[in-house]
Formats: structure tokens, sequence, C-alpha cells
């Protein structure tokens, strides 16, 4: 294992720091070592917005705390839930009175922990609601769409949730904001390589030389199916299609597309797989509005992408649009 | 009666923290099979930072099962922070006031941890997870005082039930948590959960049978 590390046990301790010292202006600690907040928030009148998950997909979560977009997040183990306490203490320094919005990921660790911070945040008067994401399409058919795992389009989820809480809306209109996002958002993983958790020292499982797996989740949940290697081409075929043919797309529609590396494959790769989905989009009748190509949610060292596609109506494409500032998602003004 | 001293509680959760420190390796290696493999490195943390907060003092028994549950439900996360949270406060609180614990006691503190788990999670036996452990561990000990045994063979029982139960995931296909997703993938290996479960039940069997008088 060649990494940049101290101590594989504590990684997550480690790095923290790191985003600390180097994004003031983004980060604030607080009294929990597992929790950062927007250094202004709690923002006065606004609904707060939280999420969560375990460490290794970084810039998720927490590069998504920032200007009108997340205020704190819950920062777990690597590939593993932040407990209960980490959530309530996220809600805490997010409060500002008008109730809590946590946008989280589909995976029994999280329900779990959400659940029992939003019962502990009763308690202490802190109004909280709840949305899962679950756009994988991979992960379940469409017949069991709630047992699907939530992957990058959580961004998205973010983004809208965040973007309507930003522009004044109470709870439950924030809810609603980040609930049809994340119902109007599908994705689907492709998996190179497989990836190593520093503190167990080995891949975490394997991908044979010259194969691929399509539909691998964020953690090396085994896909749908390994296939050969193939160009950057064919391999946005296989993603493509599987994800405009699940509900809801259809043609004329407008779409917000996001593809994110695992880890360790290179921009320039990311791009030419871009190039050939935008064009199979257009020609399955999706205008793309706003494309977002990068490292936008990752799997430690994996070799790979995902690819989102979300449907936009006016207000999902506005709240898309609307400007924020964060390590992991900049943008200004629509022009 | 037979019974022990509550206040060697410290020493019965010592064990427990030894076995899951020795056994980090393993358990994550089982983990790595089906799941993402680190729960060995997970549950060895949170279970460290227990001894840390425990120092080398006594503690009665309620009161350290009590502080292991509160660790690791803030500390480790996943799914096990929760469940293995619940689990120990739940033996913790159902020995609070009692100083010499006898079997009956020791069978009320583990159905009020049974009873703790299921209030957080829906897995039932044959899913493939650390219930395929406690339960059957659970009803062996309170069959076995139902029967007739003393707390030692009752102990011994459970033991036996918990590393049954921990085997017969082997054969299972997941039905809960992450290793759901491999569907028949998964079977052919032990659940990790039900496998750092059977250690510490067996474990504690352990650490009580030498403390009976």
């Amino acid at each position: 294992m060649q990494r940049l590390i101290n101590d594989p046990d504590n990684v997550v301790e480690d790095g923290v720091k790191g985003y600390l010292k180097a994004h003031p202006e983004l980060f604030a600690a607080t009294a929990n070592a597992r929790v950062l907040k927007y250094p202004r928030a709690p923002i006065a009148g606004k609904v707060g917005v939280v999420t969560g998950g375990g460490s290794g997909h970084e810039p998720a979560f927490l590069g998504y705390v920032g200007e009108n977009l997340v205020d704190a997040v819950a920062i777990g183990e690597i590939f593993s839930s932040p407990p209960a306490r980490a959530f309530l203490d996220a809600f805490a320094a997010a409060d500002s009175g008008q109730g809590v919005a946590c946008l989280y990921g589909n995976y029994a660790g999280d329900n779990m922990n959400v659940k029992m911070a939003v019962k502990m945040a009763a308690k202490e008067g802190i109004t909280v609601k709840t949305v899962v994401a679950n756009d994988d399409v991979a992960s379940a058919p469409r017949d069991q769409i709630e047992k699907r795992r939530g992957v990058a389009g959580e961004i998205f989820m973010w983004k809208a949730g965040a973007a309507a809480a930003a522009e004044g809306a109470g709870l439950d209109g924030v809810i609603a904001a980040a609930q049809k996002a994340i119902d109007n958002c599908r994705s689907i993983g492709l998996g190179l390589t497989s990836c190593t958790i520093p503190a167990v020292g080995k891949p975490n499982f394997t991908i044979e030389a010259g194969k691929m797996e399509l539909g691998i989740g964020h953690h090396g949940e085994p896909g749908i199916e390994v296939v050969d290697l193939a160009s950057a081409d064919q391999a946005a075929e296989m993603m493509v299609r599987p994800v405009i043919e699940d509900v809801p797309f259809t043609a004329g529609d407008e779409v917000a597309v996001l593809v994110s590396g695992l880890g360790a494959t290179p921009l320039v790769e990311l791009h030419i797989l871009y190039a050939k989905i935008h064009d199979l989009l257009g020609d399955a009748g999706l205008a793309t509005h706003r494309a977002y190509v990068g490292n936008y949610f990752t799997s430690l060292d994996m070799m790979g992408a995902t690819l989102t596609v979300m449907r936009l109506d006016d207000e999902i494409k506005r709240l898309i649009d609307h400007p924020c500032h964060s390590l992991g998602l900049t943008q200004g003004r629509q022009a | 009666m037979t019974s022990f001293p509550a206040d060697r509680g410290a020493d019965i959760v010592r064990a427990l923290i030894r076995v899951i420190t020795e056994n980090r390796a393993y358990l994550s290696e089982i983990d790595g099979a089906i799941g993402d493999g680190d729960h060995g490195v997970n549950m060895a943390k949170g279970f460290a930072l227990c001894a840390e907060k425990m120092g080398p003092g006594a503690m009665s028994l309620s009161a350290a099962l009590q502080l292991l549950g509160e660790t690791l439900m803030e500390s480790i996360g996943g799914s096990m922070g929760p469940l293995y949270g619940m689990y120990f406060i739940g033996l913790g609180e159902a020995a609070e006031g009692i100083d010499q614990i006898a079997a009956p006691d020791f069978q009320a503190m583990l159905e009020q941890g049974l009873t703790d788990l299921r209030s957080i999670t829906e897995a039932q036996i044959g899913d493939k997870c650390l219930m395929d452990t406690v339960v059957p561990a659970t009803s062996a000990f309170s069959g076995a005082l139902a029967a007739g045994a003393e707390f030692a063979a009752a102990l011994d029982r459970m033991t036996e039930a918990a590393e049954a139960g921990r085997d017969s995931t082997k054969e299972m296909v997941a039905k809960i948590g992450r290793a759901s997703r491999l569907g028949e993938r998964s079977r052919g290996t032990l659940d990790a959960g039900a496998t750092s479960c059977a250690l510490l039940l067996a474990e504690m069997a352990a650490a009580m049978k030498p403390m009976l008088a």
C-alpha cells in the first residue's frame, strides 16, 4: 500500500485537521471532533441543512459544507456511518430555530444512526426531517426502489434542498425540494479497479485485469455485471442506457448531468467519457442544461466513474442554478 | 444460589475488550469477504476507547456495560455502533442496583439486551447478522435455567448456542445490511457481526464462570 498517511487508524482525524487548516472560510470546528460546520452557521431565519456519511468519498460529504449549501456535516470512519451523536451534534450546529433538513444516503448504518439522532434531537427541542437518497439504479430493481443506495445524486439533493433553504423556504419546503430532486435523479457506477481502506491495508475486493464492473457501488458493492474492459465510448453507452431506461426521463426533458470520478481516474478520462455521454443523452432527446465533470463523490483510490442524470423542471432548474460556494461545488449566478 | 459480585464488572468488560482487540484482524478479514473489511478495525477502535475511559479501577457490571454501550454508540458509528451500543446499554440497565448477579439476573439482562436491540432493527434469525447469534444464545440460557441447570452450565449452553448460531450464518444468504446487496454471492462466508457477537458472549461466559461462588 503506497499511501500518504501517518496512522492508518487515524486517517479521518488527521484529514479533518487538514481541511480545517486549509479552508478556514468554509469550515469551523465544533465541540464534536466528527462534526464540522460552515463558520456562519446557524444562519438566522434559515432552515439548517445537514448531511453525513462515511469518509473516503471526498469531497463528499464535508466538501459540500458552504455558502448556500450544507450547514453542518457528520463525519464517519472510512466507509462507515457517523455515530448518532455526530448527527445530533450536526443538527445542533445547523439549527437556527427553523428546523433542520437531514439529507443523507440509503445505507443500513446511516438509517439507524440518523433515526436515533432524530429521536435524541426531538428531546432537545430540535425539529429534524429527513430525505433519504436512493438514486443508484444498479442497486435494486425499480419495484424495490426503497432499497436502492444513495450515490452521487446526493449532491443534487443537497444542492436543491440547500438552495431552497437559502431562498427562505420553510422546513417542509426544503424537504419537498430535496425529495423532488432525488426522485428525479438516476445514477450508475462503473468500477475499473478495487480500492483500499488504509486500516485494512489490502484491496477490498477484486476486479481482474481486463475487466470492469458495471453498477458497482461506492464501497465496491457488486454491480449488475462484470464485463470486458471497453473503450470510454462503449462504457458511456453501458452507463447511459440503464439510467435513462429507468423512470422518469422522457424525450424533450432538460437534464443536469454529473460525472464523478471514483478517485483514481484522471480528469481527462472523465471528460472523454462525458463527451460520449453528452451525445448519447442528446440522441435520446435529453438536452443537457448543466454538466458537472470531476471528482465530486469518490471511493478512495478506485478507478472508474459514476453517472448521475437529473430531470429538471423550472423549480429544480432554478435551485440547481442558484450560486454556491464550497470545496466540492462552487458556481456563480447562471449567465 | 450461585452468583458473582457485581463489582467485578470492570474485569468482565476488560475481557470483552481484550477478545475484540485480539480478533481485530480476524473480524476484518471475515468482513472483507462480503462487507467492506473494517468490522474488526472499527470494533477494536470503539472497545479500546472504552478501555481508556474505564481506567484501571473497579466498576459495577451495570456501569461498566453501560459505559461500553455508550462508547460504542457514540464513537464507532456504522451499523455496529447503534446495535452493540443498544445491546450493552440494555444488558447494563437490567443489572442496575443488583449487588450479586445470580442466573435469573443474568437472564433478565440478556432479555433486556435483546429487547433493546429489537427496538432499532427489524433483523431476524436467518438474515445473516448478529441476531443469528444473540437470539439462540439468549434462548439457550433461559432454556437451561428452566430445565434446572446451574448458572455455570447455563453459561456453557449459551456459549454453545452462540457458536452454533454464528456457524449457521455461513450457508445463509444475507437479507440485511450491505452484504444483502450481494444476494447469492453472500453464501459461504460467516457473517462478521454474528462472529463478533459469538466471541463476546463466549468471552462473557468465560469471564463470569471463575467468579461464581
